[in-house]
Order: C-alpha cells, then sequence, then structure tokens
C-alpha cells in the first residue's frame, strides 16, 4: 500500500512539474516535450487507478499522435515566443478578473450540488469489476453492442474529416514525374537501346 | 466464462439513414474511379436517393425506438426529416447548376451535402445527448468543408475558417452543458432525462447545463446572440452553398431545438422559456434593424434568416401543441420561400459573372419581368404580406403565442415584422421603380423551375394550406405524445 502512495505522489508531483514547465520554457519545442513528460506521468496515474486502456491511450494518442503533431506546428509555424508575451502584463487585469467571476459561478454551481434521487438507477451500465474483466474487454462489450451506433456515426464524422481534408487541399500538380513500376517492368531493352557501329580508329563522328 | 451475447438491433427503423450512408460511400468510389467529371451525375443520384430515404420515412413504421434507445422515430421525426430532404435535395440541384458556371464541379461538393442531410437526419432522431451529438458534429463538419469549398477564393477560406472556429466553440458549449446535465440527472437518455427532470428537485446544476445547451443549439440555428457568424459565412461562402446553409440545417436544428426542449426538459419549461423569450425578441429586433444597412443580398439573407428563426422560437417558446404547429408549418413556408429567394439571388448574373449586390438589381422587371415577379412573390411572402403563404406561417405562431398568454411576444413580433416589411419592399422598389442596371443573363433551365415553382407554392400554400397545416398538426401531436 505504502508503495502505491510513495508512486501515487511521485507521478502527481512530476505529472505538476512538467505541466509548470509546460508554461514557463522559453523555447516552444522544449514546451512540447515537457508536455509529452507530462503525459507519461498521467498515464502513470491510470495505470495506479487500474485503468490501464486510458493510460495506453494516452500514451498512444496523445504522446504519439497529438505532441507530435504539436511539434510540427510548432516547428513549421516558427512561433516568436517574445511577441506572444507583450501583451501579457496588458491583458492580465482582464485575464484575471474573468478568471475570478468563472470561479465564483463554478463555486456556486457546486455549492448548490445534490445528486438525484434516482441518479443511482439511472446508471443503466455500472462499472465492472476490474478484477474480473480488463477495462479493455469492458469498453469493447459495450462499445460494439449498446453503442453500435455511436461507433458507426463516428467512424461517418471521421470520414468527412478525411474527404474534407483531401477537397480542400489535394491539387493534382500537371508535370509532375512519378514513378510507375508497370512501365518501367514493361520497358524493353529495343526501344531504348541503339546499338551503333563505330569504325575502329575514327572516334564519334 | 461464457461470451456475452447481444441482439441484433433492428435496423428498420433507421433504413433512410442507412440507405444514405451506403450510397455516399459508393458515390464516392464512383467519383474516385470514373475517369470523367462525376458532378452531375453523383448530384442527381443523390437526388433519387433523397427522394427514396423520403419515401422509406414516410413508409417506415412508427413510434419505434432502436440501437438501444439511441435513436427513434416517430410522426414529428417523420415530417422533420421530409422537410429537411426537400430542403437538401432542391438546394443540391442549385449547387450542380452553379458549380459547372463556376468551373469547380467536384463529386466530393453534392456527396458532402448528403452527409451534412445524413447528419441532419441523424440529429433529428437522436434520443440521447450521446447520438444529439454525434449527429450534429456530422452535420457541422460537412458545412465546414462545404463553406470553404472553393478553395482559391480567399473569401470561402475565411468563411470556412470563421465557421469552424465558431462551430467549434459552440459545439464545446453544447458538450459543457450536456455533461452538467449528465452529471447531475445521472443519464443522457432522453426518456430518462424526462423522468429525472419531471420527478427530481431541478438544482442549479442542471439549469446551468440546460442554458448551455440551448446556448449551443441557439449557436447552430444562428439565433441572436450567437449569430454573429452568419452574415460573414454567409457572404464568403458560395451562393448555392449558403443557400444550403439557410436552409436544411436551420430547419434540422429548429426541429432539434423543439425536441429537445419539449422533450427531455419539458418539465422544466419555466426556466428556459425566458432564455427562448430573450433569444426569440432578440433575433427578430436584429435580423430586421441590421438588415437594414445592408448593401449585399447575400447578407441580407442572412439577417432575414436570424429573423425568421426569432419568429420560428415564439412557436418553442409557447412549448405546446399549438406552438409546435405553428413553428412546423412556419418552416415548411420557410423552405420554399428561401429555396426560391436564393435561385433568384444564382440567376443574378451578368456576362456569365455572378453579382450580389442589392443595386444590381435595378430595374429588374424591364429586363426580366418573369424573374422580378417571382422575387416579388417571395419577398411579400417574407415580409408576410398576404395572399402569401409567408402571412400564413407568422399568423399561426402569433396565434399560438397570443393564445398561451404571450401577447406582448406577440406584439414584439409585430412590430419585428414591419420593420422587416421595410427591407424586403424595399428589394421590390428597386426592382420595379429605379433606372435599369445592366441586364441579367436567362437563368438556368433547373433554377428557373426552382425559383417558378416555389412562387407559385407561396400562394397556393395560402388558398390551400390545410393538408400543410394537418401534417404539421399531426406531426406536433406525436412529438407532445412521445
Amino acid at each position: 500500500m505504502i508503495i502505491a502512495s510513495l508512486a501515487f505522489y511521485l507521478f502527481s508531483f512530476m505529472a505538476v512539474v512538467g505541466a509548470l514547465n509546460v508554461i514557463f520554457q522559453r523555447n516552444p519545442v522544449h514546451s512540447v516535450l515537457w508536455l509529452i513528460f507530462t503525459f507519461f506521468n498521467a498515464a502513470a496515474l491510470f495505470v495506479l487507478l487500474g485503468a490501464e486502456f486510458v493510460a495506453m491511450i494516452l500514451v498512444v494518442v496523445y504522446v504519439g499522435a497529438v505532441a507530435v503533431l504539436f511539434l510540427f506546428v510548432v516547428m513549421m509555424l516558427d512561433i516568436n515566443v517574445i511577441m506572444l508575451r507583450e501583451g501579457f502584463l496588458k491583458y492580465l487585469p482582464v485575464g484575471a478578473l474573468i478568471g475570478v467571476i468563472l470561479l465564483i459561478e463554478l463555486a456556486v454551481v457546486f455549492g448548490g450540488w445534490t445528486m438525484a434521487p434516482q441518479a443511482e438507477q439511472l446508471r443503466v451500465f455500472p462499472t465492472p469489476n476490474p478484477g474480473i474483466v480488463t477495462n479493455t474487454e469492458a469498453l469493447g462489450r459495450i462499445l460494439y453492442t449498446d453503442y453500435a451506433y455511436l461507433f458507426q456515426v463516428s467512424g461517418l464524422v471521421l470520414l468527412v474529416a478525411m474527404i474534407g481534408a483531401i477537397v480542400l487541399t489535394l491539387r493534382r500538380r500537371t508535370g509532375v514525374r512519378k514513378q510507375k513500376i508497370s512501365d518501367q517492368v514493361a520497358r524493353d531493352s529495343q526501344d531504348t537501346v541503339t546499338l551503333v557501329q563505330v569504325p575502329s580508329g575514327k572516334g564519334l563522328s | 466464462m461464457p461470451i456475452p451475447t447481444t441482439e441484433l438491433p433492428s435496423f428498420i427503423a433507421a433504413y433512410p439513414e442507412i440507405l444514405m450512408a451506403v450510397s455516399a460511400l459508393a458515390l464516392l468510389m464512383l467519383g474516385v474511379f470514373r475517369t470523367k467529371d462525376s458532378t452531375t451525375l453523383v448530384t442527381w443520384i443523390i437526388v433519387v436517393v433523397m427522394a427514396v430515404a423520403a419515401g422509406l420515412a414516410i413508409r417506415g413504421t412508427h413510434d419505434f425506438q432502436t440501437f438501444n434507445h439511441l435513436f427513434v422515430i416517430n410522426g414529428f421525426t417523420i415530417f422533420a426529416k421530409v422537410l429537411t430532404l426537400l430542403g437538401a435535395g432542391l438546394t443540391l440541384l442549385l449547387i450542380n447548376d452553379w458549380a459547372h458556371d463556376e468551373k469547380i464541379a467536384r463529386f466530393e461538393l453534392p456527396i458532402l451535402v448528403l452527409f451534412a442531410t445524413l447528419g441532419m437526419m441523424l440529429m433529428i432522431s437522436a434520443n440521447d445527448l450521446i447520438s444529439l451529438y454525434v449527429g450534429l458534429e456530422l452535420q457541422s463538419l460537412s458545412l465546414y468543408v462545404l463553406a470553404a469549398f472553393h478553395r482559391d477564393s480567399q473569401r470561402a477560406t475565411e468563411a470556412g475558417v470563421k465557421y469552424f472556429v465558431l462551430g467549434a466553440l459552440a459545439s464545446g458549449l453544447l458538450l459543457y452543458g450536456s455533461s452538467l446535465v449528465y452529471g447531475f440527472a445521472g443519464t443522457t437518455n432522453f426518456d430518462g432525462l424526462a423522468a429525472a427532470v419531471k420527478s427530481g428537485p431541478n438544482t442549479i446544476g442542471i439549469i446551468v447545463g440546460v442554458v448551455f445547451v440551448i446556448a449551443g443549439l441557439a449557436f447552430k440555428v444562428s439565433a441572436v446572440p450567437f449569430h454573429m457568424w452568419t452574415p460573414d459565412v454567409y457572404e464568403g461562402a458560395p451562393t448555392p452553398i449558403t443557400a444550403f446553409f439557410s436552409i436544411a440545417p436551420k430547419i434540422a436544428g429548429l426541429c432539434l431545438f423543439l425536441r429537445v426542449l419539449v422533450g427531455p426538459f419539458a418539465a422544466m419549461i419555466e426556466q428556459w422559456q425566458q432564455v427562448i423569450i430573450l433569444i426569440s425578441i432578440l433575433s427578430m429586433a436584429w435580423g430586421s434593424i441590421a438588415a437594414i444597412a445592408q448593401k449585399s443580398i447575400k447578407r441580407l439573407m442572412a439577417y432575414s434568416s436570424i429573423g425568421h428563426v426569432g419568429y420560428a422560437l415564439i412557436g418553442l417558446v409557447v412549448g405546446n401543441e399549438e406552438g409546435a404547429r405553428g413553428l412546423l408549418f412556419y418552416l415548411l413556408v420557410y423552405l420554399f420561400m428561401n429555396v426560391g429567394t436564393f435561385a433568384v439571388i444564382l440567376s443574378m448574373r451578368v456576362k456569365g459573372k455572378y453579382v450580389e449586390q442589392i443595386s444590381d438589381l435595378a430595374g429588374l422587371s424591364k429586363n426580366n419581368p418573369g424573374v422580378a415577379m417571382a422575387l416579388a412573390v417571395l419577398m411579400f411572402s417574407m415580409a408576410g404580406i398576404p395572399p402569401m403563404a409567408g402571412f400564413l406561417g407568422k399568423f399561426y405562431i402569433f396565434v399560438a403565442a397570443v393564445n398561451a398568454g404571450f401577447v406582448t411576444l406577440a406584439i414584439v413580433g409585430l412590430l419585428a415584422s414591419v420593420v422587416g416589411a421595410y427591407y424586403y419592399l424595399r428589394l421590390i422598389k428597386i426592382m420595379y421603380f429605379d433606372e435599369p442596371a445592366e441586364a441579367f443573363d436567362p437563368p438556368g433551365l433547373t433554377t428557373g423551375i426552382i425559383m417558378a415553382v416555389s412562387s407559385v407554392l407561396m400562394l397556393v400554400f395560402f388558398i390551400v394550406p390545410a393538408p400543410l397545416v394537418n401534417g404539421a398538426e399531426a406531426a406536433a401531436k406525436a412529438l407532445f405524445l412521445g
């Protein structure tokens, strides 16, 4: 038990350190690297909670895809952080004010928090015991049965995103030299190689 | 360990949607592998698919839930779906004509329209906050791409980006609201929510959640104060796509609005009614006042549609069967009014180039009396002047409001329509009494037919409204039963 709490404090401390570094780094590339570090620690926290599927997804999706995407964007856009920070002090009071208002609103909302009495029964799918069923299996059981409809429609949404990306960016350029394997294989030596009889001692023309 | 089994859900309720999804996939293949330009072919196939889907929807079984209660059909969803399909199909024909004129015809264009329409159908049939969201997102994502479809035009790209960023924000609001609702009610299913809202003490948490959901939906139907994207997107997007934006998503969005508020949140009517009253008054007022100064006819149509959403929302405020009937009838009239008007706007071409300033309409009655006549009829209808169907649409809404005791709201609506009449009638004045500008090219065949038919329908609806009103009434009844 003590090891688990030690691990928890280690990972959460590291996650907070990483998160702070994300915003305080001067170099945006370093920020992204710290972000990846934070994701790894968050994934470790999920493992401690017994949610191994979410942990792995976090690593695969966020570290593998999103963070790398960020890195691409940061490097390609050449963002000047100093310029971004210029208006920082000017906008600080307004930002702080909005933050405080939001905080008060949240306090008001959560101050009046009462659960609906029937909320418990309305939970149609109680969490299965992680000791018996693995996360992946539990998710798969409802994702492909009860929520198959949502799964399919989400697929359509992704398809539309793909079509959109192609429609908006693909340009057919003319004059591009593409490798065509079939043409290369079908090429015959007789079409391209000409044998020239060179009289000895004279050289070419 | 036994392998858990599950029953195959019944697909019969979703036949129209399945047909549309499968044909969209098949048409993508067709478009890719057919070397010639297949835009026209794909467009016509999609129009046929939409017609068949509408037929399937009408003939489908009534009052049925499937896919683990995520999906529902009843008389109301059928009515809403047929309206949406009608609007989408008609605008698709306009889009096809235009795409060939502008030489940007690509087969993805009609397919994206099909996907957007599919999203609308799914959200109309949603019986759960999650299925509502995925349907809405399928629709919105297709619309963002459509807005930017003319990718070499800077304005269209700007419109697309603006729409995307603000739309994503609205989706965020909607999701945040849904999560609060789920947190406080313990379910996302509409029936479960209805039960929880009815019995429970409705704490401030669930109210905040519902307000966020309303904000998200109000954005999608562009009601004031969530309208700021509308004029820019409508002006920047290519004209027939603007036509599509202003018809099918508006109809589907308002039907969804109706379904969500009088369905799961029916018992909270006192809470949401005030919000909708405010949104409705602001939309009517701003839609009429801001339109006066517009020079571009597309911006004018944007403000006009904001105003119309305001009137339609009165039907929602009332929150009873009569109000819902008024709203549905209004949407029906709005559909044909807008299709016709956009057909006219699409025939505003001088020597093959599209123009969109209101001043270009000057003296249209001399150059092209047929088009001028059609636009005059449509504008009278928009302004709500008898003997046009637009009058009846407003009439049913206002009567519902007065009967339910919302006299002030009805009076505000009347005043707003008087202000609105000014700019609609100004168009007629410009067409009939100003010095002629350069003559337009004769309109294309499909565009001409759509224009003529919709302006004639404005008169027909006024003379024989009974079948349509009965249809709307049946749909409204089904809504309040289920």
